[in-house]
């Protein structure tokens, strides 16, 4: 029975009904605020992904990563606050801005290994921290920056309200999503969890790796640049605190609860811990009592999170049924998902 | 001229917490090649200790200390057995977020009893020395003097004693050390109490001249990585150098230069560093 | 087919391989052997590109390689195993051997993105590439299994096939039957043969001296880094260097 249900919930038609159930939400939720709280978790989830691409595919744990969703924020808010840009023109130079700085950075970054390349970009996230509060005449230091203009939405739509907004985080974040389940069905996802198997071997299959990781790297912070837009373009109201490492480790939390490396699992990390932080009020400050211990037993116990439990028990039961030697025959069997991850 | 010989007893200063910090880090990578993400929170926790015995049990400074290094060395030996025994076959990312699940987990604790209210912790040592216009205040010859004989003792112990040369062993070959019969796990528990023991120490050290709060170890672990890095991961010599070069740099940068933006020097060395030479400064080949 | 000249590579002073000239001639079963520490892995690091040497030459169908990177050097058809494979435990087989042709496709980010005919043609014959490997070490029954799954021997030959699916011209095998029992060694001693067989030139490391005795077409022997004999299977059996050189080391030629 259970089976039945968890095949059913890798099937595109599930995947419909997921974003049917998206798209009802407003009318749905009983007030403005748990809308808001959604397209929030939305915004989080699209940075996850980006994190998911550079650390859950390729292997290597990027711990700039809020710096730069950080980055995608002040572009934009810079940009239109202080220099008058509208929103649209600004988003997508802050998805440029993240971009480049992200090939600068993994150009130097991911010559390193491992632990190198974690120390070198918790560096970088604290590099860009203490930027933005430090460069005052550039980003206003401490007091932030006010007045983030909202995207307009051509005379058709309007952004300001809740609800519209959370539309549009909708779209960006089923693109963000449909770009990533393409990736990592494609030659150049496999390429990246070569890589993430292990350096030598990969480059014994004749894998670049430079070019590779920092393709990988660029696509991570783009997603982070785009989050970071999106966020600005929300709350109106930045300060450098969004470039606070803390955003980096509650990122690493949902995209670990969720499963790393999956297509499902940094959705539902983000939404999940999102909604149950919001639900236990009390929870909000210290929150890490739990989810530090949480981290923990994740990756002792359960390192491919909820969805990687699910897939790795879909896929033995899947097996279980087959009779043995038939098993050459049986493309069917394998969950969807499970061969879109590999 | 005054000035600048106060910049080198600044340098001092900060380049001997430094270094103990960095030398529990790269004690931990050397033996169990592990980067400790929390060692930055055992900093912090000592600290609080340290606060708590004096402020709220009021015990004298010095007793304060030893129990601080007491309680952090055990925190240490706890996250070993937890945490790192079990991930010891994982692929590394695994460990490093532990350590940072270690991390989150203690500072949110510390915050829970305390708050992040910004806190002074006093210590007996206020006078101020002057030499001749040279002024240096007690506490930061006290950190100069206890750090010198921190390093020494540890080298003392690590070359004279059997413990100490199976941890070196061990820090050399991790299979040949398991070979000439020498009890790994021993060996990490060991490793991991001194270097609590030394975050608490210099935590408390440093403590009356700067303030205790929870995210106090966020700066410190980052700059010994650093350290660690510029010195070569697992270099004992290279995390007291290392130490010295970014203490150093720092109380120079931040007068001669801007004292906003002195954090930034360790990092901006770091990306210098690692973008001419991946391998760190010192470490020989590659790594 | 591989010729190696004058090849050294130092490590801080000391020489891991020094002076190494040898010929691996195409469509044979080229051994290496040595006692433990005689450079023979540092060698096959040099060859594929992962080190680069400290001086000589290394020339592949007469073309110089020694410079190039790894990845370069396996695209001109150098395939290698290692002692162990990480791979993706929680993935099928199949799914983990079609990155292997992945070198001789040139699909990129926009092809992903608008999913080119390019990217729909080349994922096809990656998949139908991975299939064929598999088929030639023998697994094609366990290609919906997960690698978690499998036996210890079922990895080694899925790390073969691996290899296989780059088209290389020659592959260069690190220690292929240490860790498996005497009939599975004979498994893979058969399947070097039919690698060879099937045009492949083959070149391993490997202590098992009956299987290399009777498996190599020639034996190439290093000793701290040196090369101390070469030859046909009897001629390095009966050379006295060879024989100084294991019974210094522990260990038994004729074991």
């Amino acid at each position: 029975m259970l089976f039945k249900i968890g095949s059913l919930l890798m099937t595109p038609a599930a995947r419909y009904g997921l974003l049917a159930l998206a798209i009802l939400f407003p009318f749905l939720a009983s007030n403005e605020y748990q809308v808001y709280v959604m397209a929030s978790a939305f915004v989080w989830a699209i940075a996850v992904y980006g994190l998911n691409i550079i650390t859950g595919f390729c292997g290597q744990l990027n711990l700039a990563h809020g710096g730069f969703f950080a980055i995608g924020a002040y572009t934009l808010g810079l940009l239109t606050a202080d220099h008058g840009w509208s929103f649209w023109p600004a988003f997508l130079a802050a998805l440029l801005m993240t971009a480049a700085l992200g090939f600068l950075v993994g150009v130097v970054s991911l010559r390193l290994k491992e632990h190198y390349f974690a120390i070198f970009t918790l560096c970088v996230g604290f590099i860009i921290y203490l930027l933005i509060d430090k460069w005052e005449e550039l980003t206003h230091g401490p007091i932030g920056v006010r007045d983030i203009a909202a995207p307009y939405g051509f005379g058709l739509v309007d952004f300001t309200e809740t609800t519209p907004f959370y539309y549009l985080v909708l779209a960006f974040l089923v693109l963000a999503i449909w770009f990533m389940g393409r990736l990592s069905r494609s030659l150049l996802g496999r390429t990246f969890i070569a890589i993430r198997n292990g350096d030598e071997l990969a480059e014994s299959l004749g894998i670049n790796l430079m070019r590779n990781k920092v393709l990988a790297f660029v696509l991570s912070t783009t997603y982070a640049g785009l989050a970071g837009a999106l966020y600005a373009g929300m709350v109106r109201f930045i300060g450098p605190e969004e470039a606070n490492i803390t955003h980096t480790f509650d990122m690493i939390t949902y995209l670990l609860v969720g499963g790393i490396g999956t297509i499902t699992g940094p959705l539902l990390g983000t939404v999940g811990i999102v909604w149950i932080t919001q639900s236990l009020q009390f929870l909000e400050e210290y929150r890490m009592i739990i989810f530090g211990p949480l981290l923990v037993v994740l990756v002792i116990f359960f390192p491919r999170g909820i969805t990687g439990q699910f897939l790795s028990w879909m896929h033995h039961k899947a097996q279980a049924m087959q009779p043995r030697h038939k098993a050459r025959a049986s493309k069917v069997t394998a969950p969807q998902e499970a061969r879109n991850n590999a | 001229m005054n000035l600048f010989f106060q910049q080198i007893i600044n340098g001092l200063t900060l380049g001997s917490i430094y270094g103990l910090v960095a030398l529990g880090l790269t004690l931990v990578y050397g033996i169990l090649h592990i980067p400790n993400f929390a060692h930055g929170a055992l900093y912090m926790v000592g600290a609080f200790m340290s606060y708590f015995f004096m402020v709220d049990l009021g015990v004298h400074y010095w007793l304060a200390m030893a129990g601080s290094a007491a309680v952090v060395a055990i925190l240490g030996v706890l996250c070993e057995r937890l945490v790192f025994h079990p991930l010891r076959h994982s692929p590394p990312i695994h460990d490093k977020i532990a350590a940072i699940g270690i991390l989150l987990f203690l500072e949110a604790l510390v915050q829970m009893f305390w708050g992040s209210d910004f806190r002074r912790m006093s210590s007996p040592f206020t006078g101020i020395m002057n030499f001749d216009g040279l002024i240096i205040p007690e506490q930061r010859l006290l950190i100069i003097a206890g750090a010198f004989t921190l390093v020494f003792a540890l080298q003392m112990f690590l070359r004279k004693t059997m413990t100490g040369a199976t941890i070196i062993a061990m820090a050399q070959s991790r299979e040949g050390a398991f070979l000439v019969g020498i009890d790994a796990n021993r060996v990490a528990m060991m490793t991991f109490a001194i270097s609590g023991a030394l975050a608490a120490i210099a935590a408390t050290l440093y403590a009356p001249i700067n303030l205790v709060y929870p995210a106090m170890g966020h700066l410190v672990i980052m700059k010994a990585f650093v350290i660690i890095i510029l010195g070569g991961m697992g270099s004992i010599p290279g995390a007291i150098a290392g130490g010295m070069i970014i203490g150093f740099a720092e109380a120079f940068g931040g007068f001669y230069i801007s004292t906003a933006y002195k954090d930034i020097i360790a990092f901006g060395l770091l990306v210098l560093i690692l973008s001419v030479r991946p391998q760190g400064l010192f470490a020989k080949g590659a790594h | 087919m591989l010729k190696v000249e004058h090849l050294t590579k130092m490590f801080g002073g000391l020489a891991a391989v020094n002076d190494v000239s040898v010929v691996f001639e195409a469509g044979k079963i080229n051994a290496i052997i040595g006692p433990n520490g005689a450079g023979k892995s540092t060698f096959f690091n040099l060859i594929s590109g992962m080190h680069q040497p400290t001086s000589g030459r290394i020339l592949l169908d007469g073309v110089d390689v020694t410079r190039l990177r790894c990845d370069k050097v396996a695209q001109l058809g150098v395939g290698r195993t290692f002692q162990t494979t990480n791979l993706f435990e929680q993935a099928t087989v199949l799914d983990n051997l079609i990155v292997g042709h992945r070198l001789r496709t040139k699909s990129g980010l926009w092809d992903v993105l608008v999913n080119s005919k390019r990217l729909q043609a080349e994922e096809k014959a990656s998949r139908d590439k991975a299939r064929e490997a598999l088929d030639f070490v023998g697994l094609s029954h366990v290609e919906n299994q997960y690698i978690a799954d499998i036996t210890q021997e079922q990895r080694k030959r899925v790390a073969f096939a691996l290899a296989l699916a780059t088209d290389p011209k020659i592959v260069l095998l690190d220690e292929p039957a240490a860790g498996v029992n005497p009939e599975e060694t004979e498994g893979f001693a058969a399947l070097m043969k039919k690698m060879v067989a099937n045009g492949l030139t083959v070149c391993l490391i490997e202590h098992k001296m009956d299987m290399i005795m009777s498996l190599a077409d020639k034996i190439m022997v290093l000793d701290h880094g040196e090369k101390i004999a070469e030859g046909t299977p009897e001629q390095v059996r009966s050379n006295p260097l060879v024989i100084e050189a294991y019974l210094g080391s522990d260990e038994d030629v004729a074991a």
